[in-house]
């Protein structure tokens, strides 16, 4: 359906669903911490207008409240949650190093393009004005998805997660005006749960390996691996 | 469409040609103005760029012994390319014959050859500045080109035609329509346009001798006439960028006929969208500091970023099944 079709206001969606594609770019950029936390309270909020939109173009009026829990959740109540974890484990000045950001922003590129063709065939089978913007929640989960493959910090993989689910619920919103009230507050409601509880595991990951870098997880033994060669070497000449 | 053996239309597109060159210095007087105004200072008269140019007019040029002819013709070769890509932009008026001498990746290409001989005049003389700022030049304009052609792409697309006028005419034809991709593809193209016409936060337009400078690197060696020409074509590539951004985004207002109120119409409205993108301009610059020149490549990144963007979201939102 070409654009020149729609009413204003579902131009106006397609604008902010465009937004949150570009949000979900920034939160790949982010290398501080603080940033992506930031960029995520922004997608948030996004989200939550473009379902305040479906929900006045559509005449759904429990899609207001959906898009009213959204904004509380995932443009306040998480991120402030996140901000506090971080300030309080002192790693809200670090900066990341991602290795090859070209190479991942090409890589998200091409995902979009990907979810677009995979999404195409969806597409036909929906009458909704917000049709076209399947392709764009979709590339926001798979994007989400790419975060928390490049990332190592255990917090920004948790934000990348938090962001494929943005991602699945305006997926939801745009494909069928929503879930079934029910279904949504439980899931609002399983995500809050999910940041306190990846809160309290912070923690612990930290006390056993003095960090949040995740790819000390490999590690099995607690001494230094190249020492352990050294050492093992010196063991087979003895013998 | 424009009737090309119109002798009144050939005349109003030189018109417009002269009025596009003259106005160039007064559009960066305008600029320094709400600079000044903003920080403070006491600013100099808007016309202040035309009597720096009068007085390098008159003045001597001095060249250096190791100066070759590329020295010499550089500043003609520069201006005169730059003045012919200024002809081919629509400024107050559309459809005009000389639209069709050039559609918009010609534009780019104009502009990449007076870039290319600006460099060989900085390389000429044999000064560390001058190879130095070509060399930057050259690695800005490398990100920044096809970034810019990106976007272009995305305008092309949609109004499916490479040429600036037809591109205009659509469009006015299809009224007021939010489109995600003319977004993301306008963002691109101020980015790359504050980088190619060397503002704050890529290159600091007022700096005379840092270790940082690019374009006045390159035009350190001049004097007189040359330098006159040369401070011209910058002034001219500016107004370029800050016509095509506001006139291809933002056209309406522009005349469509070649009437005597159509043309006043088309006059005012592009001063005064000229005027508002300049008040955007001054205050980003205000807002921002230079940044180092190693994170100028990141800078137009996001820029290539933003007018792919702008072409997926044509093709996935727009298009769509």
């Amino acid at each position: 359906m070409n654009i020149t079709h729609f009413t204003l206001q579902e131009q106006a969606i397609l604008i902010i669903a465009a937004l949150v594609l570009f949000s979900s770019f920034s939160l790949l950029a982010q290398t501080r911490i603080i940033s992506s936390i930031h960029a995520f309270a922004w997608q948030g909020a996004l989200v939550a207008a473009a379902t305040a939109l479906v929900a006045f173009v559509a005449n759904q009026h429990h899609l207001y409240i959906s898009a009213l829990l959204t904004l509380a959740l995932k443009a306040i109540l998480i991120p402030w949650i996140l901000h506090r974890l971080v300030v309080k484990l002192e790693i809200a000045r670090e900066v990341e190093t991602v290795v090859h950001p070209a190479l991942v922003m090409l890589g998200a590129a091409v995902l979009v393009a990907f979810s677009y063709y995979v999404a195409l065939p969806v597409e036909k089978l929906s009458l909704l004005a917000t049709r076209n913007t399947i392709a764009i929640s979709m590339s926001v989960v798979l994007l989400g998805m790419l975060m928390m493959v490049t990332r190592r910090q255990a917090v920004t993989q948790v934000v990348g997660f938090m962001s494929m689910e943005n991602g699945l619920f305006f997926a939801a919103v745009v494909s069928t005006h929503g879930m079934p009230m029910v279904v949504e507050l439980g899931v609002a409601f399983d995500v809050l749960v999910a940041t306190v509880i990846f809160g309290v595991f912070f923690f612990q990951i930290r006390e056993s390996i003095e960090s949040l870098d995740v790819d000390r997880l490999n590690r099995l033994a607690e001494t230094d691996e190249s020492a352990a060669v050294a050492e093992a070497d010196v063991a087979g000449e003895s013998e | 469409m424009a009737d090309y053996l119109n002798p009144q239309g050939w005349l109003l597109a030189l018109l417009q040609t002269l009025l596009f060159v003259a106005a160039a210095p007064l559009l960066v007087g305008w600029i320094r103005l709400l600079k000044a105004t903003l920080q403070n200072r006491r600013a100099a008269s808007p016309l202040q760029p035309y009597r720096d140019l009068i007085k390098l007019f008159g003045k001597e040029p001095v060249v250096a012994d190791t100066a070759s002819v590329i020295f010499r013709a550089a500043p003609y070769v520069v201006f005169s390319t730059t003045v012919v890509t200024a002809a081919v932009i629509p400024l107050i008026a559309v459809n005009l014959p000389t639209a069709a001498i050039a559609d918009v990746i010609v534009l780019v290409g104009f502009l990449a050859l007076a870039r290319f001989f600006l460099a060989l005049a900085g390389m000429d003389v044999g000064t560390a500045f001058g190879g130095m700022g070509a060399s930057r030049e050259m690695t800005i304009s490398s990100l920044g080109e096809p970034a810019m052609l990106m976007a272009i792409f995305t305008l092309t697309m949609t109004a499916q035609s490479t040429n600036i006028a037809h591109a205009i005419d659509f469009m006015l034809s299809s009224g007021f329509v939010l489109r995600p991709s003319f977004m993301f593809a306008l963002f691109g193209m101020l980015l790359v346009a504050v980088a190619e016409t060397g503002r704050i936060p890529v290159d600091n337009p007022t700096t005379h001798l840092e270790l940082t400078m690019l374009h006045e690197a390159m035009i350190l060696e001049y004097s007189g006439r040359h330098l006159a020409l040369m401070e011209w074509a910058a002034q001219l590539k500016l107004m370029i960028y800050g016509v095509l951004i506001v006139n291809v985004f933002l056209p309406w207002g522009i005349a469509t006929r070649l009437t005597p109120q159509a043309l006043l119409l088309g006059l005012v409205t592009v001063l005064v969208k000229l005027m508002a993108l300049a008040v955007v301009l001054a205050v980003a610059e205000t807002g921002l500091a230079k940044m180092r020149l190693f994170r100028a490549p990141e800078f137009l990144n996001l820029a290539f970023l933003l007018a792919l963007l702008g072409m997926l979201s044509h093709v996935i939102l727009e298009v769509g099944a």
